[in-house]
């Protein structure tokens, strides 16, 4: 990036970075991600095969390209995916929680965004609250996703659109327990959620668009569809049922 | 096994999918990628509240007062890709994406396929084409199958 002009990312970039908690918050953080993530590897074994495995792995590759694109919500502020409801929709919440986890790491050490010792809490925030609660939201919706290609959208959306709100609002427990300052808890809570219910929109709508185009050739790789029989339109005519 | 010959009833044969997938991720972090916002993202925004930037010689200075003040510069801000660019180089924010296209699908690949070997040498499902939804752990919902 270019070092004229105003270019504020370069200070935090995209997720969080190290200082914005303290040291014993962002310890205790860590930790906590790594027994979620070690649970996952474990619980994502029996959603993984030799159909699901490659799917994984672009998912992931996908994701970290999606959340190179910042796009305007306000006049000088942005949002970019995070990406949980789309992985927990697309290859369950235990192998996706992985999925976000590893672009999360990749990001941080090669990227430089996102600190290191922050890893636990942006871990914590995108790869774990906001996939499980995206996936938590597609489930409870999830009659209304099989029944036909606009329900799954829908879905899609209102997944993708609670999972970035709840995702900001475990940065703001964060900050609540060891934030190291600089604004009132009441601010970071007002504005954390008013941007990300924003965020939230871009964030349904091309988590809506990716399940819709996976849905259009092979729905069949959809997790949250497994189980039920290929009843959705697809795109070619080959369509009669297994 | 039937893992090349995954085309199910309807749809584009899983490799083509597969390959489809892919260049979608490296179209978009290669090329979309330099009409990305340069705004703050929101966790940015709240974290520069209350801060005015400006440039400086040494780089941003922040004025005011605001979370990002607390910020420490990452270990790895010297990476050959820090701040999605090769070397520093401006205008190579797309080739920075690639590669870490690359790099984050081949991370993906291999650990999601060893996890699933492991699983399936654990006594997982022993047809990975089969439908699965009665071999999850969670209870299957009524109507699920």
């Amino acid at each position: 990036m270019s070092h004229t002009g105003p270019d504020p990312q370069l200070i935090v970039a995209m997720h969080m970075s190290d200082g914005l908690v303290n040291a014993p918050t962002a310890a205790a953080f860590g930790l906590f991600a790594a027994v979620a993530l070690a649970v996952c590897t474990t619980r994502a074994r029996a959603d993984l095969d030799e159909r699901t495995a490659p799917m994984a792995g672009l998912v992931t590759a996908f994701v970290f390209a999606v959340q190179m694109i910042n796009f305007p919500i306000l006049p000088g502020a942005s949002g970019h995916l995070l990406g949980g409801a789309l992985v927990a929709i697309l290859v369950g919440p235990w192998v996706g929680s992985l999925c976000i986890a590893i672009v999360l790491v990749v990001q941080c050490l090669l990227f430089a965004d996102g600190g290191i010792t922050a890893l636990g809490t942006n871990i914590t925030n995108m790869a774990l609250v906001g996939t499980f609660t995206g996936y938590a939201v597609a489930r409870a919706l999830r009659r209304l996703a099989v029944r036909s290609r606009r329900g799954l959208i829908a879905v899609a959306f209102v997944a993708a659109l609670v999972n970035t709100v709840v995702a900001a609002l475990a940065f703001v427990l964060e900050y609540a327990i060891g934030g190291a300052g600089g604004a009132t808890l009441g601010v970071v809570a007002t504005l954390m959620v008013g941007l990300h219910a924003l965020i939230g929109v871009g964030e349904g709508v091309i988590t809506a668009a990716t399940v819709a185009a996976v849905a259009a050739v092979r729905p069949d790789l959809i997790h949250l569809l497994r189980g039920t029989r290929p009843a959705l339109p697809v795109a070619t005519g080959d369509g009669a049922a297994r | 096994m039937s893992e090349r010959s995954g085309r199910p009833a309807s749809g584009a044969p899983r490799s083509r999918f597969l390959l489809g997938f892919l260049i979608a991720a490296l179209v978009i972090a290669g090329g979309l990628s330099y009409l990305a916002s340069p705004n703050p993202d929101g966790l940015d925004s709240v974290a520069l509240h209350g801060c005015t930037v400006s440039e400086t010689d040494a780089g941003e200075q922040l004025d005011g007062t605001c979370i990002a003040q607390n910020a420490t510069e990452s270990p790895t801000a010297r990476s050959p890709l820090a701040d999605y660019a090769v070397g520093g180089r401006d205008g190579t924010t797309g080739l920075a994406g690639v590669i870490g296209v690359l790099v984050t699908a081949l991370l993906g690949v291999l650990l999601f396929r060893t996890l699933g070997r492991a699983g399936r040498a654990a006594g997982g499902p022993a047809d990975p084409a089969a439908d699965r939804s009665g071999t999850r752990r969670s209870t299957p919902r009524p109507g699920e199958r």
